[in-house]
């Protein structure tokens, strides 16, 4: 077996479209996954792209890299609206799993309990994947078809997330588990509002961990918009969410759970935003 | 492959995909780096790649390729971390040691980034580093504290830093996985993943074929069985035909490093035919349940009984009568540290070195298991990164032993963290029925208890824990008739063995709720209702035991007052009501030190060579809770030396007496003793050749001893069989007498005694318990260092509040430390420990044990504070925020 370190886009959906490879970036979820059993394949390491690291304003969107660290997304100076990602770049695993785990490392693992990909779905991200045979975009919603599955092909490679700048939204992120570190999420919630003139005049609320994939409230956003910001917060709608009973928690305790969550993170950015 | 390693250019080539970890420890030797669970869960590897930390365990290791990498032992020359050195011992930081270099190279990026950090900053920084021995707080102390002072070594009382402080911090220190030779041969173990099964072999010759060896139950010269307790050696080394249980080895593989690397566990040439399992004491206590061991009928290995006075009539006549059923899982003691040791042939003899905590015992089952003369087995414990109970049994020697009798090579074995959780012991599930009775003014006039605990597929310790708790199950509290009756069920899930208090914590769970129902219900403080019932010296224990001296139980309720009516004070300030509450909760416990009734005894050795080296042959396992300081602060205070002159000599079966297993908190007590003796013994031996009165300052100098104006030259005298000047061996063993049938008897020569208070805040919507702070009061009867019991009481209480909250053990689910969840550093809140020393007529210089009387009131007292915060009692641990939301929104009865 070989480890191929690229440092050319190129080469590296050259080795892709070639078979048998395993990418491999910050390796947060590769090792654990692997265990001690021996490897079995090629790997393929996308570090050395630099093309593929960082943040930028490109016009109306945003373009994080797909090598970006969760260290190096807490610590960019983004606006408000990425408030709720950097939040929870910041709780996923340890300060050691944020420097080195990745963006697209995270989406591309595909747990139902990935951390960036509620604040991914509020910011409306969509996944760049190139490929020897060309470049396309999906939504996050589409990239992550359930626990362990994507839509990425088995050439391709997810080189950046696009995002549409999020305005003057505010944005948050609340990660719930047993304990205060190291936890995988019970339950996490992520929200952009954007407050107008009393209103939340849009709203964009995705919850992670009480489905296959992390997906979206369209019914409570719908609620949530044009409500006046002086009133009870309608209860959350969440007749789409399935959640499992697990180790972690029951079905039930997932639901209520994310009930509260979904209030206390919307009155909280509520009241940061007529702050 | 070039980079630089701790400043200076380094070269290795590594395999593809190979861990970075595994790098820097088999090519670059920087054995510094300690893995505790190969999937980033516990940051014990963590290292500085371009200044930034990681877990090197989940690094590729060709990403370090032209970087600088920076374990602890490099940054121990910088500002950072020669401050952090200086404050990590003299906080006492490290207690086992394995997560300290991972602390210490997370702290350095810390101050590095903020060099004065806050308590959260610190718990940020280092909240990818699990410890399981200190409870975190001393940690964030030493991290916080720019200036540290340490104290001057000392005797007696000296809260001195632990003598082998430094090499714990430095990552120096060397555990099972840190002592192979170069080049041996490694085993990995086949074991089963179904909890019932039959099983048959494959062709074996194809394994052999590609350069590994196999061993199985044939290869086992001596006894296929391995066990704690004598009657009750019944675990197989490998099973034959069938499994008792998810993790059983049926057999293991040998070769070259990489030859087994290279094979995948799952291509064993092995058939399953996977058999019902019984999952449960219920099961296995159905009627036609099949019978895990088929000569132990209806799947109970053995009982436990102690009876006193009529608990039936003393029931009937009570004014009030409390009683609940109460119910526990497995917990897993989740060192860092995995298990991991060598084996080697050393001129005609077999040594093993491996982490344990009862080398003497190793050394009497390996010989039976290889049918070889103890006399030729050498058992070295290496460092032990964590204990806690589990490394009492046996687990990693037989099969490094086997296969390098077989092989004839030096061979080594590491568990994963996975094979460690899935095949070693685990705390006892519970099953408790308890009912107390009481006067109207909250005297207590009898208990009933019957309790099933779950002891797995083997026996373990399970007999042990089953007549201990009978004994235990009282509590400190003066109870004229009792009856206590427990069972170990077999079932096929994994051996519960001995953890931190021998079932003794699941019991005072039970208790310990009840007492807050009766005084609930009686409308006694609840602190009072303890206070009133607290054995006094001269007080029948429930065993008829009665102690005219030492009981501390009512030192421990008192000193807990002020913080009682404190936060009294401060919550009925918040006031009733809202989602987020305030509760207090209190609750006892004790525990006797030492075997139940059976002999125990410690040896130690200590001489004084011709040059005049003062040498203590230190026989008591350190796991961490610091006998390695203790005994030697024990025997330099009996001797009048200073105890930083002292050689210590630590176990190893060839070089060190016996000082028996590090367990049931006796090594302060009995060892100490022991080395009490000891010193006393060389003193006396001094003294007398010079001729001085017997407490005379003896002065140690090179080649000579000086003591009021007289001089003793050591090399004159002529060297004892060990080469010594003057030595002297010194036993101890506690005084008991054999319990009879009802339980009736002596079972301890002492007990130490404990109270706790936890304050908590609910958040009641989600069923989230944050605990506030934790007071805790514990007779230690004298404290020999009490920055030492300060360490014991806060790690104790960092595992009593896993049992509480979060921590439950499932075969097959949470076989790693992500799904198994254990404290993390922000999880512990500051505690308060207020030192009791109610002096013990038996103990050394008054002292008692202590390790494991800590975990006993914690997780009850942290229930009683959420049921003081809320209403509600929660009769089932661990109270997870899925489990107390719905004791919360269930509809009420009372």
């Amino acid at each position: 077996m070989t480890c191929l370190q690229v440092t050319k886009l190129q080469d590296a959906l050259q080795a892709l479209a070639g078979g048998g490879v395993t990418v491999i970036a910050g390796g947060t979820d590769w090792f654990p996954a692997q265990g001690d059993r021996p490897i079995r394949g090629g790997l393929l390491d996308i570090t050395g792209l630099g093309a593929l690291s960082g943040i930028s304003r490109q016009g109306t969107e945003w373009r994080i890299g797909a090598t970006t660290t969760w260290s190096a997304l807490a610590a960019a100076n983004l606006p408000p609206g990425f408030d709720g990602l950097r939040a929870a770049a910041r709780q996923v695993g340890s300060v050691q799993v944020q420097n080195a785990g990745t963006i697209a490392g995270n989406i591309c693992n595909a747990s139902p309990a990935a951390d960036g990909v509620p604040p991914l779905l509020a910011l409306l991200a969509r996944v760049e994947l190139a490929s020897v045979r060309g470049t396309r975009h999906l939504a996050l919603a589409d990239f992550l078809l359930g626990p362990r599955r994507t839509a990425r092909a088995p050439d391709e490679l997810v080189t950046a997330l696009i995002l549409p700048d999020p305005g003057a939204a505010v944005s948050g992120f609340a990660k719930l588990g047993a304990r205060r570190y190291l936890v995988i999420s019970i339950a996490m919630v992520a929200a952009n509002l954007t407050l107008h003139q009393g209103r939340i005049t849009a709203a964009r609320i995705a919850v992670g961990a009480c489905a296959p994939v992390a997906m979206r409230l369209p019914a409570w956003e719908a609620a949530l918009e044009g409500h006046p910001l002086s009133q009870p917060l309608p209860v959350p709608d969440l007749q789409t969410l399935a959640p499992l009973t697990d180790v972690r928690a029951t079905a039930a305790y997932r639901r209520a759970a994310v009930a509260t969550l979904l209030t206390d993170l919307v009155t909280d950015l509520i009241a940061k935003g007529a702050s | 492959m070039d980079f630089i390693l701790n400043g200076a250019p380094v070269s290795a080539d590594p395999t593809p995909g190979e861990r970075l970890s595994q790098t820097l420890r088999d090519r670059l030797s920087a054995s510094e780096v300690k893995v505790g669970c190969n999937a980033g869960d516990c940051g014990a590897c963590t290292v500085l790649v371009d200044g930034l930390p990681v877990c090197a365990c989940i690094t590729p290791a060709h990403q370090a390729r032209g970087k600088r990498v920076d374990t602890v032992k490099g940054l121990l020359q910088t500002p950072e971390g020669q401050r952090l050195v200086a404050s990590f011992q003299a906080h006492q930081a490290a207690q086992c040691g394995i997560c300290t270099p991972g602390m210490m190279v997370a702290a350095v990026a810390l101050l590095r980034a903020v060099p004065a950090p806050s308590v959260v900053q610190v718990q940020d920084a280092l909240g990818g580093v699990l410890c399981r021995c200190t409870g975190y707080r001393k940690i964030i102390d030493a991290v916080m504290d720019a200036t540290p002072a340490a104290i001057a070594p000392g005797g007696v009382g000296t809260a001195m830093a632990r003598l082998d402080g430094l090499a714990k911090i430095t990552g120096a220190e060397a555990y099972g996985d840190d002592v192979a030779p170069l080049g041996a041969w490694v085993v990995k173990v086949i074991r089963s993943p179904h909890a019932r099964a039959d099983f048959a072999f494959g062709d074996l010759q194809a394994v052999a074929a590609l350069g590994l060896t196999v061993l199985t139950a044939a290869d086992v010269p001596g006894r296929n069985a391995f066990g704690v307790i004598p009657a009750y050696v019944d675990q197989p080394i490998f099973a034959q035909r069938q499994t008792r249980f998810r993790g059983e080895a049926v057999a293991a593989i040998v070769g070259e490093a990489a030859v087994v690397a290279a094979f995948d566990p799952e291509d064993f040439p092995v058939d399953w035919t996977p058999l019902p399992a019984l999952t449960s004491p219920a099961e296995a206590l159905a009627p036609g349940a099949p019978l895990v061991h088929p000569d132990r009928a209806g799947n109970v290995m053995c009982r436990g009984r102690v009876r006193r006075g009529d608990v039936a009539a003393a029931l009937e006549t009570a004014d009030i009568v409390v009683e609940g059923r109460f119910q526990t899982g497995f917990v897993e003691h989740a060192a860092i540290e995995p298990e991991a040791g060598f084996a080697q042939q050393v001129g005609g003899r077999l040594e093993i070195h491996a982490c344990t905590q009862a080398p003497g015992m190793d050394l009497e089952s390996m010989a039976e298991i290889l049918g070889m003369d103890r006399a030729d087995i050498r058992i070295v414990p290496t460092a032990v990164g964590g204990g806690f109970g589990t490394k009492l049994d046996l687990s990693v020697q037989p099969y490094v032993a086997l296969a390098a009798l077989k092989t004839g090579r030096p061979c080594r074995i590491t568990y994963s963290r996975s094979c460690s959780m899935q095949s070693t012991t685990k705390r006892h599930p519970s099953a408790i029925h308890m009912q107390i009775g009481a006067t109207r003014d909250g005297q207590l006039t009898a208990m009933r208890f019957d309790g099933d605990f779950d002891t797995g597929a083997y026996a373990s310790w399970g007999p042990t824990v089953a007549n201990r708790v009978p004994v235990h199950a009282s509590g400190p509290y003066l109870v004229p008739h009792y009856l206590a009756e427990t069972r170990a069920i077999h079932t096929n899930g994994p051996p519960s063995g001995a953890f931190r208090g021998f079932g003794v914590p699941q019991s005072a769970f039970a208790l310990e709720s009840l007492l807050e129902d009766l005084a609930a219900r009686l409308g006694i403080d609840p602190l009072e209702l303890r206070l009133r019932n607290a054995l006094r010296n001269g007080d029948a224990t429930v065993c008829g035991q009665v102690f005219d001296q030492g009981v501390g139980i009512g030192a421990c309720l008192r000193a807990l007052r002020p913080a009682y009516d404190l936060a009294r004070v401060e919550i009925a300030a918040l006031g009733a009501g809202g989602r987020f509450r305030r509760g207090v909760g209190v609750a006892s416990g004790w525990y006797g030190c030492g075997n139940t009734s059976l002999p125990n005894p410690s040896t130690i050795r200590a001489g004084i060579r011709p040059d005049g080296a003062l040498v203590l042959h230190q026989g008591a396992m350190d796991i961490g809770q610091g006998a390695n300081t203790v005994i030697a602060q024990i025997f330099a205070t009996a001797l009048g030396a200073p105890v930083d002159c002292l050689v210590l000599i630590g176990p190893d079966t060839d070089l060190t007496p016996d000082a028996g297993k590090t367990s049931a908190s006796r090594q302060t007590f009995v060892t100490g003793n022991a080395a009490l003796r000891a010193g006393l013994a060389l003193r006396a031996a001094l003294t007398t050749r010079l001729n001085v009165a017997p407490d005379a300052a003896l002065t140690f100098l090179p080649g000579q001893v000086r003591a009021g104006g007289q001089s003793l030259s050591l090399a004159a005298l002529p060297p004892d069989r060990f080469g010594y000047a003057l030595s002297t061996e010194q036993s101890y063993d506690p005084p008991t007498r054999p319990l009879d049938a009802d339980g009736q008897g002596a079972p301890y020569a002492q007990f130490g005694y404990a109270a706790h208070l936890a304050v908590v805040e609910v958040d009641t919507a989600l069923g989230l318990v944050r605990p506030l702070r934790f007071t805790a009061a514990h007779d230690v009867g004298r404290a020999i260092n009490p920055l030492l019991v300060e360490g014991q009481v806060q790690g104790g209480i960092a595992q009593g509040l896993g049992m509480a909250l979060m921590e439950e053990y499932i075969p097959g689910r949470t076989e790693n430390l992500h799904d198994y969840l254990i404290p993390t550093i922000g999880d512990l809140p500051p505690i308060e420990t207020l030192i009791i020393e109610e002096p013990d007529a038996h103990g050394p210089l008054g002292a008692k044990g202590l390790g494991e009387h800590v975990l006993i009131p914690t997780a009850p007292a942290i229930v009683n504070a959420i049921r003081d915060a809320t209403g509600v009692a929660l009769h089932r641990l661990p109270v997870t925020p899925a489990r107390l939301r719905a004791a919360l929104t269930e509809p009420r009865h009372d």
